[in-house]
């Protein structure tokens, strides 16, 4: 060995560098986030890392390694425009979570990740398009309720299994009335409806306004009757003496009444005694 | 060669000793398997690239903002409205393992989840729960929603809360519902003015009468004579401050000053203003 390092010293350092090469090739590490299909001149033969993450074997030269992501992963559809059975237009947004279960069959049908999700993105917008178009408009702003979301994973599910894929979940992201018509009717409707509650407010205020006064006059007029109704004799000199004084004095010093002159005859009632006829 | 020495001597110390800061944990892997997690406080591991250590914030409360001021998010609620809503998502790492290695993009996933949970709950309430009072319940609602699918993604994400920022009406309808604003205030002012006319009027009702009431036990002991007292006390008051004339025989026909009648009023009458 060390003939040949003293004899032959770029020789050998090549074939260091080589047999360097070889053991890290031979064993690879395969991290937590990741798997490997390990590919016999183009021949899936078995997967490293689908359940133990760390140092690995493979036949260098002879067997290469495709990297296969094992987190979940997002695929999001195009913005579809859904029509719902009462034949109204909504905007949906959605997006699936995938994880990849079986590397093998997914290197087999698909190739790589970026081929999966092209495969799956048509594939979740048509089955949102089918799912959501059996449904009336007031139920497609919560699909989740109907389980209609379900029958889309499950749809998507089949198709993805098919490449290796398990779908967790498909959910909607944006549900919008489309631009332009749809959704002024939708603002008019509310402008109206709001008006229309303004109205109604002010209207239920006017009326509980005249109902206070009217219970206010009537409960007025019973304090009165109740107090006044004793005598209604006395009453009618008392509030006569009171009006008077209010007519020609004014009970506001800033706003007296219009000038009066009074004539009084002799025989008036105030003068009886003036004239000495009293007696 | 002693270069080399130290070289390699700096970088066992620095790849094997790990200053875990207060809040984080340090995730260890052994050739890229999870080995251990490390706690606050100094650790010690093999030399890279036998081990590996990330370091993980799992303390420190991340805010993530959704929807603005500026641009409308448009969400439809459950009666078919449409409301612009802006809401903040806070959240934290719970389980630094899961979060490294389940999850492919975990924040982008946040907001994913975010924007549907919220979505499907407004799609639940009406347009008056949205923007008045159903607040709190459903940022509760949202808040649930986002940590049940986030575990079933096994992404280590805890939602601390989700805080609505604005929930208003859209731009284009605003006015009117400004009008409902308005009407609401004119009606309680229709009822205040109500109110107040009301409380005056028995006020002055119940003090009439109580007056009255006064009087007339006075005027029961004694009817004919107060009734007369009071006839000429207010005679007293009234008589003194306006112009009189006394016609003294029947027959004759009073003359009466017309001018200075009227050359009076206008007087009083200006003085008045």
């Amino acid at each position: 060995m060390s003939d040949l390092l003293r004899s032959r010293p770029l020789l050998s350092g090549f074939i260091a560098i080589f047999l360097l090469f070889l053991v890290t090739a031979a064993f690879p590490i395969i991290s937590e986030t990741k798997q490997a299909v390990v590919v016999q001149f183009g021949k899936p033969a078995r997967i490293l890392g689908a359940t133990r993450a760390g140092i690995n074997f493979r036949v260098p030269l002879f067997e290469q390694l495709v990297w296969i992501d094992k987190r979940v992963q997002s695929v999001d559809m195009d913005r579809q425009q859904v029509l719902s059975t009462d034949q109204r237009r909504l905007e949906v947004d959605a997006f699936a979570r995938y994880r990849i279960v079986n590397p093998l069959l997914m290197y087999i049908r698909a190739g790589d990740e970026k081929r999966l999700q092209t495969a799956l993105v048509p594939i979740l917008g048509s089955e949102i398009r089918n799912e959501l178009g059996q449904q009336p408009f007031a139920a497609l702003l919560s699909p989740e309720r109907q389980g209609v979301m379900e029958n889309v994973r499950r749809k998507l599910d089949r198709v993805a299994a098919q490449y290796g894929a398990r779908i967790i979940d498909v959910r909607i992201k944006k549900a919008d009335l489309p631009d332009g018509s749809p959704r002024d009717a939708a603002f008019d409707r509310m402008r109206t409806a709001r008006e229309q509650e303004a109205r109604s407010i002010l209207a239920e205020g006017a009326k509980r306004a005249q109902i206070i006064r009217a219970t206010a006059d009537a409960d007025a007029a019973r304090i009165y009757a109740a107090s006044f109704g004793k005598d209604p004799d006395f009453y009618e000199f008392y509030r006569a003496m009171q009006s008077y004084q209010t007519t020609f004095l004014g009970d506001d010093p800033n706003n007296p009444p219009a000038g009066t002159n009074i004539i009084l005859s002799p025989d008036n009632d105030y003068l009886k005694e003036f004239t000495g006829r009293g007696r | 060669m002693w270069a080399i020495g130290v070289v390699l001597l700096l970088w066992l110390v620095f790849t094997s000793t790990h200053v875990v800061a207060p809040g984080e944990r340090g995730v260890v892997t052994l050739f890229g398997r999870y080995s251990h997690t490390l706690g606050s406080g100094v650790g010690f591991t093999f030399p890279y690239p036998i081990n590996r250590v990330q370091k993980i914030d799992v303390e420190n409360i991340r805010e993530l903002p959704l929807g603005s001021a500026s641009t409308e998010t448009l969400m439809l609620t459950g009666d078919q409205n449409i409301i612009d809503i802006a809401y903040t998502v806070r959240w934290n790492i719970r389980d630094p393992e899961q979060y490294l290695f389940r999850l492919a993009q975990p924040d982008e996933t946040i907001r994913e989840v975010a924007e549907s949970a919220m979505r499907a709950v407004i799609a639940t309430v009406s347009l008056n729960d949205a923007i008045g009072e159903g607040r709190g319940e459903i940022e509760n609602r949202v808040t649930e929603r986002m940590q049940t699918i986030l575990n079933a993604y096994q992404s280590g994400v805890a939602i601390q809360g989700i805080a609505i920022r604005q929930a208003d009406p859209p731009e284009a309808v605003n006015e009117a519902f400004k009008k409902v604003t308005a009407a609401q205030q004119d009606a309680q002012s229709y009822i205040n003015r109500a109110n107040a006319y009301s409380l005056q009027l028995t006020q002055k009702a119940q003090g009439e009468a109580a007056a009255f009431d006064k009087v007339y036990e006075q005027y029961k002991l004694a009817p004919e004579v107060t009734r007369r007292r009071m006839y000429y006390e207010t005679m007293e008051q009234i008589l003194p401050k306006v112009p009189k004339t006394i016609i003294e025989a029947p027959g004759v026909t009073p003359y009466l000053p017309l001018p200075e009648v009227q050359k009076k009023a206008p007087q009083q009458q200006g003085g008045a203003q």
